[in-house]
């Protein structure tokens, strides 16, 4: 799918158009809301907005009382970059006139930053900001732990939304009750479970694992291995060059072992036979020395396991870019992930603002569908305008994205209605 | 009858002449009991018949100001002892376990079962007091949690099983037991997840389930088995989980101090008291700028490689490489110049010359780094003034990860990594083994101090390092240079007493000192008095 090519100076026009017709503005209020009722009195009203504007101008402790205000105020200022935060004691655009230490953040949904820089050490087809799609393989593999992890089979949790960063990333946002209300210690506690890689630039081999192996690092491995020999090992080709396969041997134990793979490899190049004499030395090491026993699922877990940035997840007040922002850079829209699809999900191919707002003008594929909307849009007047923005991004390349997230809205409602049910019974409201 | 002449210490005078006397119901205002009241003598002798309690209730008696001041102080001092010794031991080894005890005899405080009501009293109230002196700032606070935390995991690990269940009955934490069904169905992954489930059956073991959210250590730690929220804790792991409600309760207990303080403040005879035991945590912190402007920039390179500790060396090398510096990076360093004396205007044309030569432009360096450097200055936000890094912090809080440069080399540095440079820095091969050697043990000040002897070709360092700042000033004192730095430091630093362990950081000497002053007052007072 042709993104048409973006340019940023296109932007101060783009975005007045992208705010006005096709920003999901309903079901962005619908989530923060999280059902009104079920949550404190001024959820909405107390969530922290920050705004990029125009010239690097950064604002924060916006806040609003409504939806249309938050449409209103948008659609003045433009945002370059939307990031949210968290809910407050008060209202965020108040917070001067509070008694300074009575101004407090409450809560926020969890969440967690994957950035593709981290991994440069351990990837040699980019760098820095760039991908491509034989790294975005690292993207796929951590959302694919992570969530498993997050989800029943450790910490519990049910609503999680991943949302692509916009240029080399994903997040993720989990949106449970029991996850908003949790302290910056216990973020920062979950953070940590998840993490497996230490060490900064002075440290070469940044996984170590001891015996036993925890089940989570078990269950991490198992994915890990599923996407090794394509990613790492064909992909990448970290067995293939001099000196990739020097970083590679960097992690294995110094003795004989280093000696025997060193001999090996100046006969054998091909890559995967390499690595099955590296899994075959490993063996042997397990039944002899206590130490450096699993070197090769180390090797695997250090350049396969998401590298997460603990400070993004551990601050209750922590500012991270929103979804349906704009990546002013790429001119990329956050859009969520759908997880049925993850492993075909291409960063590429996400829309533009500049492909979205061309797509307005000339309606996309669908004629009949639209067909059909005007129908029923002739039977209710009265709410024309609501449907005409609701078909405006229906007929663009977003439309699938708030579809997803419609979904994952529904399954949060109904957990609201759950817990408004168990409070009218415990009030015997009927 | 006259009044002894006034002293620094307002009012003292008075207060022996009109009181000796302290109602602590000041104390009590942080917690309301709608219970009936009970006498007095019965709440304390329950309370004081526990090996350990959880101070949900504050004491309610008068004691005397010397009292006060001699509990609030030992405390403090013990307190020191355990940071102390949490960071130059591994916690809870023989070696921390037998200075502990040591120090705990020495300042009165209860050890074992025994009879020893004296001194639970003793531990009661001077907890509370600190309590007082230490809920002002966040700082304060995160310090005076984490030394009584460990306080009370070393005195929890003493109990013996039947004890540590009565206590955790008295004190009302009802987890729930799994059923022998349940346990059966998870046993591989109890028993790999639980290194204490390790040793013993599974069927005599009790495994309580517990919310992820109480046993938060263990998770970080990847310690325990989690099942959708739920934490499989074996019975003697329960340490842990007291440990979070312990700290838990504290934290909450300090805001609710926090707020009473102004009243608590308006008597006039603790103010001083309280503000004493407050410094004196920060000691030498390097947070006022002594000889701003002393330096120059041409001045930093040559000051790396001589004068600086090998964390900043390390950070400035970073920076001269890659015109660039992480915000970890940043902070530590950012914060060193300016305790070694850089005025912020320095401070801005440094960063601003060496993130040019990078890849950052004019105009996005002030809009975006130049606030962040006046912000460590004082100068943006709640213009709070940053005091630059200790060797505890560096050491302790925000481990550096990919692509930072920022931390303790010492501790944070792949041993291989950190020998070789070591000797790209020309230290001798022998040197580089004992630096190991102690990196190896944990002692990471200890090895920079010995960086310290080998670098400045000196036998044994007068000084206890703590602090970067003060590798700075005693290298510029060992060099000769600045004569004005001299004098000052003399001042502030008294020569290294021959104690037990060289680890003990400088920071402990301003307790002893404060304990001095206080004792030279009240020695002339009492003079004073007699004379009058």
């Amino acid at each position: 799918m042709p993104s048409s090519d973006y340019d940023p100076a296109c932007l101060p026009d783009l975005l007045p158009l992208y705010y006005r017709r096709l920003f999901p503005f309903a079901q962005y209020y619908r989530w923060l809301n999280y059902g009104g009722a079920s949550v404190q009195k001024n959820y909405f009203q107390n969530r922290e907005f920050s705004f990029t504007l125009k010239d690097d101008i950064y604002v924060r402790y916006q806040s609003f009382s409504s939806q249309s205000e938050l449409e209103k105020e948008m659609q003045k200022m433009n945002p370059y970059k939307i990031d949210i935060g968290a809910v407050y004691s008060h209202r965020p655009n108040q917070h001067n006139t509070v008694k300074s230490g009575s101004f407090q953040a409450l809560e926020k949904e969890l969440v967690f930053d994957i950035d593709m820089t981290d991994y440069d050490d351990v990837r040699s087809c980019c760098s820095a900001a760039d991908i491509c799609s034989k790294c975005w393989t690292l993207m796929t593999i951590a959302i694919r732990i992570l969530d498993r992890s997050l989800r029943p089979e450790d910490f519990g949790f049910h609503h999680l939304l991943w949302v692509y960063s916009g240029r080399r990333g994903v997040h993720c946002w989990v949106c449970d009750e029991a996850a908003r209300k949790l302290s910056a210690a216990a973020r920062s506690a979950v953070a940590e479970y998840l993490s497996l890689i230490k060490g900064g630039e002075e440290t070469v081999k940044k996984v170590v694992l001891t015996d036993p192996i925890h089940p989570f690092i078990r269950e991490s491995l198992t994915v890990v291995e599923r996407y090794f020999p394509q990613y790492a090992l064909q992909d990448q080709n970290i067995l293939g060059r001099k000196e990739s396969e020097e970083k590679v041997l960097a992690l294995v134990p110094e003795d004989i072992v280093k000696k025997e793979l060193q001999e090996i490899f100046q006969e054998e190049r091909n890559p995967e036979r390499r690595w099955r004499h590296i899994e075959a030395q490993a063996k042997k090491k397990q039944t002899t020395a206590k130490k450096w026993q699993y070197f090769e699922k180390e090797i695997m877990l250090q350049y396969c396991y998401p590298r997460l940035d603990v400070n993004v997840s551990k601050g209750v007040n922590h500012l991270l870019k929103s979804p349906f922002s704009v990546h002013p850079k790429t001119g990329r829209i956050s859009v969520p992930i759908d997880l049925k699809d993850v492993e075909k999900f291409d960063p590429f191919a996400v829309p533009t603002i500049s492909l979205i707002c061309e797509e307005l003008d000339r309606p996309k594929a669908d004629e009949d569908e639209a067909k059909s909307e005007d129908a029923k849009e002739k039977e209710n007047e009265q709410d024309s305008a609501e449907k005409r923005k609701i078909r405006d991004y229906k007929r663009t390349s977003l439309a699938k994205y708030v579809k997803y997230f419609d979904q994952f809205l529904a399954e949060m409602a109904d957990s609201w209605k759950g817990k408004l049910l168990r409070q009218s019974d415990l009030q015997k409201e009927f | 009858m006259t009044y002894p002449r006034p002293r620094s210490v307002p009012l003292r005078s008075q207060w022996r002449r009109q009181t000796t006397v302290l109602r602590l119901p000041c104390l009590g205002t942080m917690q309301f009991s709608s219970k009936k009241p009970r006498a007095v003598t019965d709440l304390k002798a329950e309370l004081y018949s526990q090996p350990l309690q959880f101070y949900a209730q504050p004491p309610l008696e008068n004691i005397s100001l010397s009292e006060f001041e001699s509990f609030a102080v030992d405390r403090l001092k013990l307190l020191k002892t355990v940071e102390n010794l949490g960071v130059s031991y591994v916690k809870l080894n023989d070696d921390y376990l037998k200075k502990l005890d040591n120090e705990i005899r020495t300042l009165n405080f209860p050890q074992d079962a025994k009879d020893q009501t004296e001194k639970r009293r003793k531990d009661h109230i001077s907890h509370f007091i600190l309590r007082l002196a230490y809920c002002q700032t966040e700082d304060l606070r995160r310090w005076f949690i984490q030394q009584e935390v460990d306080l009370f995991k070393y005195r929890f690990k003493k109990l013996d099983s039947g004890e540590k269940l009565e206590f955790l009955h008295k004190n009302n934490l009802q987890y729930n037991t799994i059923s022998a069904e349940e346990k059966d169905n998870l046993r591989e992954k109890l028993t790999i997840s639980s290194y204490a489930a390790s040793g013993v059956k599974l069927e005599e073991q009790d495994f309580y389930k517990v919310p992820f959210q109480d046993a938060l250590d263990l998770v970080r730690t990847r310690k325990v088995y989690l099942k959708e929220g739920y934490a499989y804790i074996p019975h003697n792991e329960i340490v842990t989980i007291v440990l979070n409600d312990f700290r838990t309760r504290l934290s909450k207990a300090l805001a609710l101090t926090a707020r009473s303080l102004p009243a608590v403040h308006s008597d006039e005879r603790l103010q001083p008291l309280l503000n004493h035991l407050s410094h004196s945590y920060l000691g030498q912190d390097y947070s006022v700028q002594k000889n701003v402007g002393k330096i120059s920039l041409e001045q930093i390179d040559s000051l790396a490689g001589k004068s600086f500790p090998l964390c900043m060396r390390q950070l400035h090398q970073a920076l001269r490489d890659q015109h660039h510096l992480r915000h970890g990076g940043r902070m530590q360093y950012g914060l060193f110049l300016k305790g070694i004396g850089l005025s912020l205007e320095q401070a801005l044309q440094f960063w601003r010359m060496e993130f040019i030569r990078g890849k950052v432009d004019a105009d996005k360096f002030d809009k975006a780094y130049a606030y962040s450097i006046r912000h460590m200055f004082g100068k943006e936000g709640k213009r709070a003034d940053y005091t630059p890094y200790s060797c505890m912090k560096v050491i302790l809080s925000n481990p550096p990860s990919q692509g930072d440069y920022h931390g303790c080399p010492f501790r944070h540095s792949d041993p291989e990594l950190l020998k070789q440079k070591l000797q790209s820095y020309k230290v001798s091969p022998s040197g580089v083994s004992q630096i190991l050697e102690l990196v190896k043990g944990m002692h990471y000040q200890l090895a920079c101090q010995k960086y310290f002897e080998l670098t400045h070709n000196v036998e044994d360092t007068s000084f206890s390092l703590s602090h970067p700042n003060q590798y700075f000033t005693e290298s510029q004192k060992v060099l000769g240079g600045g004569k004005d730095v001299k004098r000052e430091t003399d001042t502030l630093q008294r020569p290294q007493e021959s104690s037990a362990a060289r680890g003990l950081t400088a920071a402990r000497e301003p307790a002893v000192d404060e304990s001095q002053h206080l004792a030279e007052i009240t020695k002339n007072l009492e003079t004073d008095f007699q004379d009058a």
